[in-house]
């Protein structure tokens, strides 16, 4: 219903208020060390009707779903400026909130506004940093997503990776039993989505290329599983494999130059590397256990996988140049789908837990494992580019649907709601350099 | 279990009395039992021939759609994280080979599934194992490894929705597809 909704409203480019279907924010240990921040409702200067969406509340949320800020609700606040002059620091003071966010909108030519903003300092009264950014109409969340970013780099000391995006497989089942599948991209809080391949049978295990600009996939139309290389932009698709039996599990090298997969060609299912250049192929296992959802590391040197070459399935370290894989996880009978985090140190992962299947975080320097989710069929973790949070899908009512943790486990969100089984979500690159000027 | 034997005894009949299809080629001698929810198995050694006849004898079409014969059945169910053969389906996939043995030029594709726990690329792992294990029963009972082609979905195409064991147990399955 959103969806058509949405269409509609695109269709007469009114882009509709999407915070109408509140997010909600679940907040699993409480929030000490969050940053208590306020950012106040936007101010429109142009005539006639202020743009639908709302970019304040679109940043406010941001932040809260980090887990790293504690945005002040609009009902506490005891002013509402939009210009330096308005603000008065023992406003915010009073409300013992640290950091002030304020912005304005302004018409600019036609279907554009300029946005700017400035972030202040409480307690000592000034302003730390300030932006304006052209934008149009329909760019306004992204715009919305970079300035969380800003705000969140500024105050936390790392990048920001709100404007960034998501991928990941719905299903619906219709009357007669038929599942339709499609692959979808939206935006990291789970809004705008946008179907890039739609598909009677099996669609799985979508990643995005290290440029964000492609996403391999499997597709098991004409009833043989493939994997293909989509552009995300322009649709147009390759096909990479297609051998008998299995292939399935691509993952991308740092580089985008080669894909990680798993083939059964032989007989069992193994990982091999593919040369997307000189579309060769090497065979990185060989044993007659189930290796499979290979993940390449960002120093591009080595790859986990999963394999139950012990007897439960269980993570597996190998040198990309090949070599013995050695076992690194060892809680638990099940440790499956792993996946690394930019800062080599840490993988999430699929863990079975009193026969839950969980989130866990695994530290690769001391073996300390953390389990980050509650749910009990939880699967397919993926990190933001920054390492902040992980997006997984997890069961709500029966229906899988999209949630994303804070990385330290405090904060847990399910994302907006889609039709359907929602799965496999994966979290893009960081997006290219925005431009937006100092003030 | 005398319901059973009754039953069974009734049916063996039937099918001598109706056991002359044009079709029908098994060189194994066997009796067809169906329970009364619709279950079919067979049950060696009665001394029946089976293949091409409908529970009241009159099947004219073909034996891989004759609702009373095994073949008609193409389901093989596994408990979790397994993939061998249980012996309730022995019978079950023994029909099926003795068919394909004697038409070389069929060819059947073997779906393995999974139920929809753990990884999805894991599961699709898993179910090639259990259409594998299929497979190799199949050949071991003489057809013609070239007749078999497998594929596996792993979880992604269940056959009943939901998420408890009811459904799963059902998800767990090699379907043989003609």
């Amino acid at each position: 219903m959103r969806h058509l909704k949405l269409m509609i409203l695109s269709l007469v480019t009114v882009l509709g208020n999407l915070s109408t279907h509140a997010l909600e924010i679940e907040i699993t240990e409480g929030v000490e060390g969050a940053l208590p921040i306020a950012i106040v409702p936007f101010a429109y200067r142009g005539a006639g009707n202020p743009p639908a969406q709302d970019v304040a509340a679109v940043v406010t949320a941001d932040l809260a779903r980090s887990g790293r800020f504690k945005p002040l609700p609009l009902a506490d606040m005891l002013a509402r400026p939009s210009t330096t002059d308005a603000v008065d620091f023992r406003d915010w003071r009073a409300v013992s909130v640290e950091n002030l966010v304020i912005g304005e909108i302004e018409p600019n030519g036609p279907l554009g506004y300029l946005v700017k903003f400035r972030l202040f300092d409480v307690f000592r009264g000034g302003q730390i940093t300030g932006f304006s950014f052209p934008t149009t109409q329909n760019d306004l969340r992204s715009t919305a997503h970079h300035i969380a970013d800003l705000i969140y780099e500024e105050l936390i000391g790392e990048r920001g990776a709100f404007d960034t995006r998501i991928a990941y497989i719905t299903s619906v089942r219709d009357r007669q039993g038929h599942d339709r599948m499609h692959l979808k991209v939206a935006d990291a809080d789970g809004d705008n989505p946008q179907t890039i391949v739609a598909s009677d049978e099996p669609l799985m295990s979508p990643a995005w290329s290290p440029d964000g600009k492609r996403i391999a996939y499997v597709s098991f139309e004409k009833h043989q599983p493939s994997i293909w290389v989509q552009d995300v932009f322009t649709g147009k698709r390759e096909r990479i494999t297609s051998y008998r039996g299995i292939n399935g599990a691509p993952a991308w090298s740092p580089d985008g130059r080669r894909l990680a997969l798993t083939l059964s060609k032989d007989g069992n299912p193994d990982i091999y590397i593919f040369d997307l250049r000189r579309r060769s192929l090497r065979k990185l296992t060989r044993h007659w256990a189930i290796d499979t959802e290979p993940a390449w590391s960002p120093d591009g040197k080595s790859i986990v996988f999963t394999s139950d070459r012990g007897g439960t399935p269980q993570i597996y370290r190998v040198p990309v140049s090949g070599g013995e894989p050695e076992r690194i996880t060892f809680e638990g009978n099940y440790n499956a789908r792993a996946s690394w985090a930019a800062d080599g140190r840490y993988l999430t992962l699929v863990t079975r837990v009193n026969g839950n299947f969980r989130i866990g975080l695994l530290d690769m320097e001391n073996g300390n494992l953390q389990v980050l989710s509650q749910g009990d069929l939880d699967e397919s973790p993926s990190f933001a580019p920054n390492g902040s949070m992980i997006i997984y899908a997890g069961r709500d009512d029966g229906r899988d649907v999209l949630w994303a943790v804070s990385t330290d486990g405090r904060v847990r969100q399910r994302l907006a709601t889609q039709v359907g089984d929602v799965r496999e979500p994966t979290w893009s690159p960081y997006h290219q350099q925005r431009r937006g000027s100092d003030r | 279990m005398n319901k059973n034997l009754s039953r069974l005894a009734v049916i063996a009949a039937a099918l001598l009395f109706a056991g002359c299809s044009s079709t029908g080629t098994r060189k194994e001698s066997a009796a067809v039992v169906v329970s009364d929810k619709g279950d079919v198995q067979i049950v060696k050694g009665s001394g029946a021939q089976t293949a091409g006849a409908a529970r009241e004898g009159t099947w004219q079409g073909k034996p891989l759609d004759d609702p009373s014969s095994p073949l008609s059945r193409r389901k093989v169910y596994f408990n979790f994280d397994e993939s061998t053969i249980k012996p309730g389906y022995v019978d079950l996939l023994r029909a099926h080979a003795e068919y394909l043995s004697s038409h070389p030029l069929i060819k059947v594709t073997i779906e393995g599934h999974g139920d929809e726990r753990g990884s999805r690329e894991y599961n699709i792992g898993l179910g090639e194992r259990r259409a594998n294990t299929v497979k190799r029963f199949l050949e071991a009972e003489g057809v013609d490894p070239a007749q078999l082609n497998t594929i596996s979905y792993g979880e992604e195409s269940p056959d009943i929705l939901g998420h408890n064991e009811a459904a799963w147990s059902k998800n767990r399955r090699a379907v043989l597809v003609y």
